[in-house]
């Protein structure tokens, strides 16, 4: 777009994600609030009523800490919670327990990339407070006669990540917003989910003359609930902000609501009275000592993140940064791609499989990689009836789909491996005994025990058969056998 | 002697030895309460079915000699800002008429499982935040020793019941001397634990970091029996503290002898009137005599302490508070057109002048701009009186004074004057800001109305303070006075 040559774009992102929790984050009450039947979970804590006293969800800390140490933040060895004080009807004691100047972590930075080129933004702070609950109005919300309160979210521990200011551009606060999420899936803290407000995004957007150092008036974007979403409405902001600029005009610090459907943002009357919080240190918790072995100990316990995971996908397989970033921007999605080539497919060909078609048909259907029908073990078999040349790219693209769209894959599967399927014992007990003969390791791990072994001799099994082998009689001959 | 007007420790042995039932005494109080409940207003809601059926239960306990505690079968009263379940809890507001917890507080769970009678609930200034009473959202109590006169406040209600017979003993709320003030003006023994000593789980919070639940006796023995049946750690409550709790009835009777005996000078305020004035000293020399090592010492910044608490605690209070919204339960203003305007409407109509008053002083206290200036300072102002505290207790093992600087005064002479009304906290206050513990004992009579001298130790040596007052009641035998109230019967 040329018109932004003239001003740099300055983003910052404030995420907030609800932390995998069993039970809320000041009392015992369960976190399930999706499908909760309204206010089932709440109790006198959650509700406000009056002497009840918040006590703190170790585990929610202990989720932050996690979180902001994979964000590679610093932990102050002190925090305390505040009360952040405004009224609404979601938020049932007229403050929400949030932290104010001594949040849990802060000074981080996230690397990602753009395009296969590294960039890094900065972390402020990582925090926790406690979710509100959910208004749901009778019709639009400037008619209805009443709202309802439901409190089942109320006291649900939420984090909030937020950034510097340092993305340039809406691809780059998109890309931050995908390796994000998917540090916290690797991690186990969230389940990544935006449709569903689990994982939800707020956008700082504003515009300075190139070469300035000053910020300008900033824009604060709400209601952003895809990754789509949020590059759309940052582009769409500035795109606005550049014609005021240009016609002259001037920002005004505002809150704006993205209209998903007529693809535009709106600007929203702020939902406080007054824009001053009142935070005090909240004095029914005591400040919290976050102990150097207790970090430490939610240290070591990290998994692999997605930028190792991405290196080791690259030197291993030989895959392009491209394909490597976008196949570990969801655990998932990586654990699937691995899962495949363990079992014996090309890895060049398992990942343009998940990039391509398959992605396309998750993403139109709104689901997640975990929730196909289609599994690796069916995916690495079609790519073997395709190597083998038992059928062609073509057909493999219909049986793919029709894999895909049926409940379960394996009909499909076996209809492409047609007639040509050796189900014969005759004739797989010929290719059982020479995969045992060259596979003296695996059908040693097997013996010892090793079940993953098996997995490795049938898909041995499958490519001497070009992928004609019937997989299940294959596994009952092989354990046949080698027992 | 009528069973109401005994004490806990008498009433325990005579239900021991079979002499009385737990149904006897309790009827025994609720007809000293229909005798005269109208007269001193004590109680906001008398729970008469629930008294009954708990004192046929305690009697079962005390048949089968099981679990048998010093409160079981024991009448007790509850000062409204307690929450008991399926019973209507107010704290002395209008904008909670009629709210009926789901939960009980954790010291009524406590009170409960000892097998202690509950007689009701007792009038308080709203939300605890007064020192006569006169702001109770229903109406104001009379004091038992002249019905003219205040009983004190907030927890006028409940001193007011042990002082006239409606109750053996009482639970108050103390966030700056609202236990101990209205004890000194009814001539009952009051005792404000340290911060943490006592779980606030279930008590309407007024401010939460001073806010501390303490027991309202007749006498030391008692108040030392009811508060070690509350006392101790509980889960719900993160402020509370995991120190054992002490056998307070294993030191009670050791005596002043040798003890070192601080009074501040500071605590000896303009405004004091001269016969409460007498009275300390003399309960000062009567405790020398007792054999105590008497100095006199300085909290330098006792000065501040008050004007320190009326930022902190209405500063807190605007947030407790902001609950009451109308939304979820209490009074909801009809009529609203709008949300603020429902929010607006409730809090007008439900709230009373006072709490309005702190709530507004709060915010402010609290606002950007205004922050470091008040609340800020006043947290700093904190530390010093936490200071002064620990460096007298270098010198002294406990502080004497008086606990209000007068006695009782006439219904409405400060009800105009919201500083004069401040004032009579002045010499309470400290305790709450240092974190330390406080009781007041009985010392004397001015013009037939009673004086209270106030003993502060060390955070959580509330048994060096029982010490203390035992060894003065035992010396001094005010224990015998009874208001008119109690003795016309
Ligand atoms: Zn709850």
């Amino acid at each position: 777009m040329a018109i932004t040559t003239r001003y740099e774009v300055v983003v910052g992102l404030e995420v907030h994600a609800q932390v995998l929790t069993q039970s809320k984050m000041f009392c015992g009450c369960s976190t399930d609030y999706l499908v909760a039947p309204p206010n089932a979970n709440t109790c006198p804590v959650c509700l406000g009523l009056p002497g009840s006293l918040p006590v703190i969800n170790r585990r929610a800390v202990e989720a932050t800490i996690r979180t902001a140490l994979a964000l590679n933040c610093e932990i102050p060895e002190f925090s305390k919670f505040d009360r952040k004080n405004y009224f609404y009807p979601d938020l049932p004691k007229g403050y929400q327990i949030s932290q104010y100047d001594l949040p849990f972590s802060r000074h981080g930075h996230l690397d990602f990339d753009v395009n296969g080129e590294a960039r890094r933004a900065g972390i402020t702070r990582v925090h926790l407070e406690e979710d509100t609950g959910k208004l749901q109005h009778e019709g639009a919300i400037e008619q209805a006669q009443s709202s309802l309160i439901n409190f089942n979210r109320a006291g649900v521990p939420l984090m909030e990540i937020v950034s510097e200011p340092d993305l340039r551009s809406a691809d780059e606060a998109r890309e931050y917003v995908m390796r994000l999420r998917a540090i916290l899936q690797y991690i186990g803290v969230n389940n990544g989910d935006m449709e569903s407000g689990q994982l939800r995004c707020d956008a700082n957007v504003s515009l300075r003359p190139v070469g300035r150092i000053e910020f300008g008036t900033k824009v604060e974007v709400k209601n952003m609930n895809s990754f789509r979403a949020i590059h759309r409405a940052i582009e769409y902001e500035i795109v606005r902000q550049t014609e005021v600029l240009e016609a002259g005009g001037r920002l005004v610090q505002e809150t704006r609501g993205w209209n998903d459907a007529r693809g535009l943002t709106v600007s929203q009357r702020t939902k406080e009275f007054a824009e001053d919080y009142r935070y005090f240190p909240e004095p029914d918790l005591p400040p919290l000592e976050v102990s150097r072995q207790w970090v430490a100990e939610i240290g070591s316990s990290l998994p692999e993140l997605p930028a190792a995971r991405r290196d080791r996908l690259i030197a291993n397989f030989g895959l392009s940064p491209y394909d490597a970033s976008v196949l570990t921007s969801s655990k998932p999605m990586a654990e699937y791609f691995e899962e495949t080539v363990r079992l014996g497919a090309p890895a060049k060909a398992a990942a343009n499989w998940i990039l391509g078609d398959f992605s396309r048909f998750l993403n139109a259907d709104h689901k997640e990689i975990q929730d196909a029908s289609v599994k690796p073990v069916h995916l690495q078999q079609l790519i073997a009836l395709i190597d083998s040349g038992v059928i062609s790219g073509k057909m493999a693209k219909q049986t793919f789909e029709a894999m895909y769209r049926a409940p379960d894959p394996e009909p499909a599967l076996t209809a492409a491996k047609g007639s040509s399927q050796i189900s014969g014992d005759a004739e797989l007990t010929g290719i059982v005994d020479q995969v045992i003969a060259e596979n003296e390791k695996s059908v040693a791990d097997f013996k010892a025990g090793k079940e993953q072994a098996l997995k490795f001799l049938i898909g041995q099994g499958m490519k001497l058969s070009k992928g004609r082998a019937n997989p299940q009689r294959l596994e009952a001959l092989l354990r046949e056998k080698i027992a | 002697m009528k069973l109401f007007q005994r004490t806990i420790r008498d009433l325990h042995q005579m239900l021991l030895d079979r002499e009385i039932s737990s149904v006897e005494l309790t009827e025994s109080v609720l007809g000293h309460i229909d005798a005269v409940g109208e007269k001193t207003k004590a109680y906001l809601l008398v729970t008469r079915e629930l008294a009954l059926r708990q004192a046929k239960a305690a009697d079962d306990r005390l048949r089968a000699r099981r679990d048998v505690k010093p409160l079981t079968g024991i009448p007790i009263a509850l000062k409204d800002v307690l929450c008991v379940k399926d019973v209507v809890s107010t704290a002395g507001s209008k904008i909670l008429k009629g709210f009926t917890p789901p939960y009980s507080a954790t010291v009524v769970d406590r009170l409960e499982s000892e097998g202690a009678v509950f007689l009701g609930k007792t009038n308080c200034d709203e939300f605890a935040m007064g020192s006569s009473n006169e702001n109770s959202g229903y109406w104001p109590v009379h004091n038992p020793w002249g019905l003219d006169r205040v009983p004190g406040g907030s927890s006028g209600g409940s001193a007011a019941a042990v002082a006239s017979g409606e109750a053996i003993a009482a639970l108050g709320s103390d966030t700056g001397g609202s236990i101990r003030q209205p004890a000194a003006l009814t001539g009952t023994v009051g005792m404000k634990p340290t911060y943490g000593r006592v779980s606030r789980y279930g008590l309407i919070a007024f401010a939460s970091s001073l806010d501390q639940i303490g027991p309202m006796t007749r006498d030391v023995v008692d108040a030392a029996l009811l508060l070690q049946s509350i006392a101790g750690h509980d889960p719900r409550d993160s402020t509370s503290s995991t120190r054992p709790v002490p056998d307070y009835l294993a030191t009670l009777r050791k005596g002043v002898k040798g003890m070192r005996l601080g009074v501040p000078k500071e605590y000896f305020v303009t405004g004091m009137e001269p016969a409460v004035e007498q009275a300390i000293n003399d309960a000062i020399r009567l405790l020398e005599q007792q054999g105590a090592k008497i100095e006199e010492v300085s909290l330098p910044h006792s000065d501040v302490a008050l004007p320190a608490y009326y930022i902190i605690a209405p500063a807190e209070a605007s947030s407790n508070l902001a609950r009451y919204d109308g939304v979820r339960y209490g009074h909801q203003a009809p009529g609203a057109k709008n949300l603020i305007e429902e929010y607006m409407l409730t809090r007008q109509q439900g709230f009373g002048a006072e709490v309005k008053r702190r709530i507004m002083l709060g915010t402010y206290a609290l606002s950007s701009g205004y922050y470091d200036a008040y609340y800020l300072q006043a947290q700093k102002v904190r530390t010093l009186i936490i200071e002064d505290f620990k460096r007298a207790f270098e010198k002294v093992d406990a502080l004497l004074g008086a606990t209000s600087p007068t006695v009782a005064f006439p219904l409405g002479a400060k009800t105009q004057d919201p500083v004069a009304m401040y004032l009579n906290d002045i010499i309470t206050i400290p305790a709450n800001l240092g974190n330390v513990c406080g009781i007041s004992v009985p010392c004397g009579l001015a013009d037939g109305l009673p004086i209270g001298l106030q003993v502060i130790a060390p955070g959580f040596r509330e048994e060096t303070a029982l010490q203390v007052a035992y060894a003065f009641e035992a010396a001094a035998d005010f224990r015998k006075l009874q208001s008119p109230l109690m003795r016309a019967a």
